[in-house]
């Protein structure tokens, strides 16, 4: 296997008494799109940003394109591109005087013209910042992160708070991305996103990566099995339900009862039969493909958006 | 360097497009000029010769309010974050602010010397090259005073109570509104100890007795001096983080940017000359006006010094 673009070792991060980090390892090879998969406040952003040489370790090695981020941050931000959370640029500057701006701080980099017309830009040229619309504005921000051709792409919450259809448009460029065999680590509380974009992914939860492997594999060692969420007129016990037949586990969450099934048929019958004896009433019942969210479920007891 | 000029001219660019800024930078200097030259010295050129260095302090100075403000609110919005990321330097950003600062204000100084010349008609305007680098040095040491500012305090909230803070006694003590003579003897000793003394003296004595540079060493030294403090504490003290925030204890080094002009003032105050120079310029402002007074006696009546008549223009 060749040497990874990327190795992160026992990395610790602390602010105060609070361990944001608590150890985390991963590598990333080449070409690879990673995924941070993880709740809010889980250590993803700490952790990237560290890998950025934005923010000192408190423990661990990283290595980034060869270098150490803590000491060779100078010559590292030269190999890496990034959209950073949270991050902006003045609203009274251009798109086009952005582009230029930020190739002017490479040895080497991509034509800004070029850059506009692959991101679609070309016609928001001459707009200030501040009236491109959030869309646009991620589109810019990624433009930017790619302005040095830069060997790892670190994308923080690439499409966090944008409508459904601009995250689609965002998949999209980082779906070509992905075909150019850019070597991209991403950072998302989207399932679905991590899904369909990454490679390999690794769950994080309370500064620890609790699962990597590829989303296929992180599935199948769940067992692969569907989820069932149902909602009942009276509360019932999850012991009970658990040993209803067909189903795997069965949790609690925000008032209603998570079931995994092996066997969905035998299970929903079972269920219902079981709430007729005990004079009980089903109020819903949604069945889910296995995924993620239930790999998330399985390991913390939570859902990722709780 | 290329992050330099690039930074430099972005910053540029950025502030003529912002209203307030181009008002706060351009707008208000030739204004607080015309109210000086037009109001206070009633138009009359040797009244405008005498307040023209005032009014050049008063505008020089004012750069470390813009630059205080727009670092913090470079940082409060995470602008600052996005050139973390890049190859990009504390000392590109900061110099880029001082180099910017410097760009956009000698042109608004020069101009007000033409203004004085052509529409005031202030027969000389004393030695043009020390105005300049007076000014320059004004600029850059005032303008690293705003990014200590900036790097000491969390929000801009706090800025600019900062800001006003140092502001007032820098303006009103100074000279730069108030006349050095008409303040009290132990005023006059507590203003001794504050830069912005030197930058009024030196300006008016370029002016009045056309001082060359090696005439003002002292003044030029203690700014530079000053500024090379300031600017040291504003890249060990830049934070790029919105979160990053700085602990009160930190604060206190913005006590250390007064220890060159404390020896300064305490030199000054042992040895009194400062004080006797301010009495000089003001005795042959005095002589200029008797002597224009003796043909008419009635002019005696209705012109006062611009001295004794200008108020405190309000600080912004």
């Amino acid at each position: 296997m060749p040497e990874p673009v990327l190795r992160v070792e026992n990395l610790v991060k602390r602010y105060g008494d609070v361990e944001a980090v608590r150890g985390v390892s991963f590598n990333v090879q080449e070409g690879e799109v990673f995924g941070l998969l993880g709740p809010n406040g889980a250590g993803k952003t700490s952790t990237i940003e560290i890998l950025e040489g934005l923010r000192t370790a408190d423990g661990g090695t990283a290595v980034v394109c060869g270098y150490d981020p803590a000491k060779d941050a100078d010559a590292l931000k030269h190999e890496i591109g990034a959209a950073l959370q949270s991050t902006a640029l003045p609203d009274k500057i251009r798109v086009m005087e952005a582009l230029k701006l930020f190739t002017s701080f490479y040895k080497r980099h991509k034509q800004p013209e070029e850059l506009l017309n692959r991101f679609g830009l070309e016609e928001k040229r001459n707009a200030f910042y501040s009236q491109l619309s959030g869309g646009q504005k991620q589109r810019l921000a990624l433009a930017i992160a790619l302005i040095n051709d830069p060997k790892v792409i670190f994308l923080d919450e690439p499409t966090a708070g944008l409508d459904p259809q601009v995250r689609r448009e965002i998949y999209d460029i980082i779906e070509e991305l992905r075909r150019d065999k850019k070597t991209i680590v991403l950072t998302t509380h989207y399932i679905e996103e991590a899904e369909r974009l990454c490679d390999r992914v690794a769950i994080i939860d309370h500064g620890k990566v609790i699962s990597q492997g590829t989303p296929h594999e992180l599935k199948q060692a769940s067992g692969d099995k569907t989820r069932i969420e149902v909602r009942l007129a009276k509360p019932e016990s999850d012991t009970t339900l658990k040993n209803l037949e067909g189903v795997h586990d069965c949790r609690a969450l925000n008032g209603a009862y998570v079931l995994h099934c092996q066997r969905p048929p035998q299970a929903i019958v079972a269920l219902v039969k079981h709430l007729e004896t005990q004079n009980n009433e089903l109020v819903s019942l949604e069945i889910f493909t296995p995924s993620l969210e239930d790999v998330f479920i399985e390991l913390t007891g939570r859902r990722l958006r709780d | 360097m290329t992050n330099l000029i690039t930074l430099t001219r972005m910053r540029m660019r950025l502030a003529m497009r912002n209203k307030m800024f181009f008002f706060f930078s351009v707008v208000m200097p030739i204004g607080i000029f015309f109210l000086y030259a037009g109001v206070f010295a009633k138009s009359d050129p040797a009244g405008v010769k005498f307040l023209l260095g005032p009014a050049l302090s008063f505008n020089v100075m004012g750069s470390f309010w813009g630059l205080s403000a727009a670092l913090v609110m470079f940082r409060e919005q995470g602008i600052l974050r996005r050139f973390h990321v890049c190859p990009v330097k504390e000392s590109d950003m900061l110099a880029s602010s001082l180099l910017a600062s410097c760009l956009m204000m000698l042109p608004i100084v020069v101009l007000e010397l033409l203004f004085a010349r052509y529409i005031f008609h202030v027969p000389s305007l004393g030695n043009v090259l020390s105005i300049v680098l007076l000014a320059t040095a004004g600029i850059i040491s005032f303008g690293s005073l705003g990014l200590v500012i900036a790097s000491v305090t969390n929000t801009m909230q706090e800025t600019q109570v900062l800001n006003q803070l140092l502001w007032l006694p820098l303006i009103f003590l100074s000279g730069a509104t108030i006349p050095f003579t008409a303040l009290s003897k132990g005023v006059q000793y507590v203003a001794l100890f504050l830069p912005a003394t030197y930058l009024v003296h030196g300006f008016k004595r370029a002016i009045m007795e056309a001082l060359w540079p090696n005439a003002l060493g002292m003044i030029f030294i203690s700014l530079l001096v000053w500024f090379v403090l300031t600017l040291f504490l504003s890249t060990q003290l830049f934070r790029w983080e919105p979160e990053a925030k700085i602990g009160r204890k930190a604060k206190l080094y913005v006590l250390a940017t007064a220890i060159p002009f404390f020896l300064l003032g305490l030199y000054e105050a042992k040895n009194g000359r400062v004080i006797a120079e301010e009495k000089i310029i003001m005795q042959k402002l005095d002589d200029s006006d008797k002597s224009k007074e003796k043909p008419g006696q009635q002019q005696k009546q209705e012109a006062p010094k611009p001295d004794q008549s200008a108020p405190a223009p309000e600080s912004h």
